[in-house]
């Protein structure tokens, strides 16, 4: 009999999960479902361009269901629970469907009504985030009528899908006031609340001081407890506040609120515990977790998803043949960061080491930790390989899964220490 | 990281003030611990915190965030800010002698 493999999610890990298994397995020795309450299949890191005129949400969403190879079955349909001791999926409609593996794929959602006030006056209005394409393209019609002011930038609290993602936006808000000619009637505020520009210590020195180049001025250890739309200003639980004429807002999140309806399967905030180097959830044996779903801990990012899909899809295989896991993933993450003015910075780490200076993925590779062009074009070019190498399940050539070491400098040379 | 005598007995904390070992730790270093942050009247739902805050790090190996210690403490977020203002994942971490909680990736 075959076997059934259930896929909850139908993004990037999810389709980059069932077309490798679908290569891995005939159609006679594997079921492979795949589950997805919509069919819009949205090329997340295009959102960041969006505020800008840069992107349109016709060039980054496309069906679900198209990115998967033949041979793959895709329901349609929002998902009720999973019943861990059944091996049982309940969809919204009642239907049950049973499974060997279970794989867990539906990334994070947003909650921004767990924050006073954010989503009360002013929400959509004064106050945007552009983690959602609704939010994205709204933003874009509001930045085109900014003649001035003070626009701030915020992250509620970590985690948050692509930590980087609201630094972009804040570098490239400098750029597109320039090009307006109105930068010098603008006030940029980024406002974190971690201690730093970043979480790791010397991207968080290069960030910061980038920021500084740009005259974007840093709100640290800022911990956002009410957003007053209408009042124009965010106050901390410690009592500060920070006025605004724009606030862009990167919501709370969480793990898709069926894990917090599926006894055991979730933490807290939803997300599901893993073993973060096999990438078996805790849950269960049975069911495995890819991508922002998984409380590993290393950042919420398609690039993680992506070098996750070889480790995830091999311990599936060694899972159902009763040979022990594969140990290998070690938190490799790689991220684009748009600087403006047609640069793009490159950072590349895993759970061990932080992001560091050099070249990737060799000597004789793009430059890490530095503005370049080439940066640039390489975040432009990764949108084509995202829908015809990253989701079809192929590897690039000379990119690893694992974290690469040789071009990197150490941290004891670069001023780095490590935490 | 520096050796400190905390209730008679010698810690180690990093340079950020967390136990280094957090076994070296015992609650009757709790008031000492909580005056270094500027605590100086501990009150039961301090307490409250402080066990929690140590009894999920033994279970769990990292201590939680606020925002997860306010879903899960029986204490609001805007009431931990005020038992510790300066932070209360943090502090409360410092004071429990456990490491820095992990949150922040």
């Amino acid at each position: 009999m075959a076997y059934r493999v259930v896929i909850l999610g139908g993004g990037t890990g999810g389709t980059l999960t069932a077309n490798r298994l679908r290569r891995v397995y005939s159609e006679a020795e594997a079921d492979i479902t795949v589950i997805d309450q919509d069919d819009r299949h949205i090329y997340q890191p295009g959102l960041l361009f969006v505020p800008f005129g840069l992107a349109s949400a016709d060039d980054i969403v496309r069906p679900r269901g198209r990115q998967l190879h033949r041979g793959i079955a895709y329901v349609k349909s929002a998902i009720d629970h999973v019943d861990l001791g059944s091996n049982q999926v309940t969809l919204e409609n009642g239907t049950t469907l049973g499974y060997d593996v279970l794989v867990v794929a539906t990334g994070a959602v947003l909650v921004p009504e767990e924050t006073e006030g954010l989503t009360d006056a002013g929400w959509m209005d004064k106050v945007f985030t552009f983690y959602s394409l609704e939010g994205a393209t709204a933003l874009e019609a509001a930045l085109a009528t900014f003649d001035g002011g003070r626009l701030v930038v915020n992250v509620v609290d970590m985690p948050i899908k692509c930590p980087v993602a609201p630094l972009e936006f804040c570098f490239l808000a400098d750029w597109y006031f320039h090009e307006r000619g109105i930068r010098d009637q603008v006030q940029l505020t980024y406002v974190t609340p971690l201690d730093g520009a970043f979480t790791k210590p010397v991207a968080s020195t290069r960030l910061a001081g980038m920021l500084a180049e740009k005259g974007v001025d840093l709100v640290t250890e800022f911990n956002t407890g009410e957003v007053d739309g209408a009042g124009g200003h965010l106050a901390a639980y410690d009592g500060r506040e920070v006025e605004f004429d724009l606030a862009v807002v990167v919501p709370l999140h969480g793990g898709a609120p069926y894990i917090g309806r599926s006894p055991g399967l979730g933490d807290e905030l939803n997300f599901v515990p893993t073993d973060e180097h096999t990438l078996q959830s805790k849950a269960a044996p049975n069911v495995f977790v890819i991508g922002d779903a998984a409380n590993v801990p290393t950042s919420k990012a398609g690039s993680v998803t992506h070098f996750e899909g070889e480790v995830l899809v091999e311990n599936i295989h060694r899972y159902l043949a009763g040979d022990p896991l594969d140990q290998s993933f070690d938190g490799h993450t790689n991220c684009f960061i748009e600087t403006g003015f047609h640069k793009a910075l490159l950072i590349d780490f895993n759970y061990d080491t932080e992001p560091l200076p050099g070249h990737y993925p060799t000597r004789v590779g793009l430059p890490l930790l530095a503005e370049s062009r080439l940066n640039h074009l390489g975040k432009l070019m990764f949108q084509w390989f995202y829908w015809h190498g990253l989701l079809p399940g192929r590897d690039i050539p000379g990119i690893s899964s694992t974290m690469p070491e040789s071009g990197k400098i150490p941290a004891e040379l670069s001023g780095a220490r490590k935490d | 990281m520096s050796t400190v005598t905390i209730a008679a007995t010698d810690v180690e904390l990093n340079d950020e003030g967390f136990f280094v070992q957090p076994e070296q730790w015992t609650e009757d270093m709790v008031p000492e611990l909580a005056h270094r942050e500027g605590i100086d009247e501990l009150t039961d739902a301090h307490w409250q915190v402080i066990r929690f805050m140590r009894s999920e790090f033994l279970s769990k190996g990292t201590g939680p965030t606020v925002r997860v210690l306010g879903k899960t403490s029986g204490v609001s977020i805007k009431e931990l800010y005020q038992l510790f203002p300066k932070g209360p994942a943090k502090v409360a971490a410092k004071i429990a002698g456990i490491p820095k909680p992990r949150g922040c990736i």
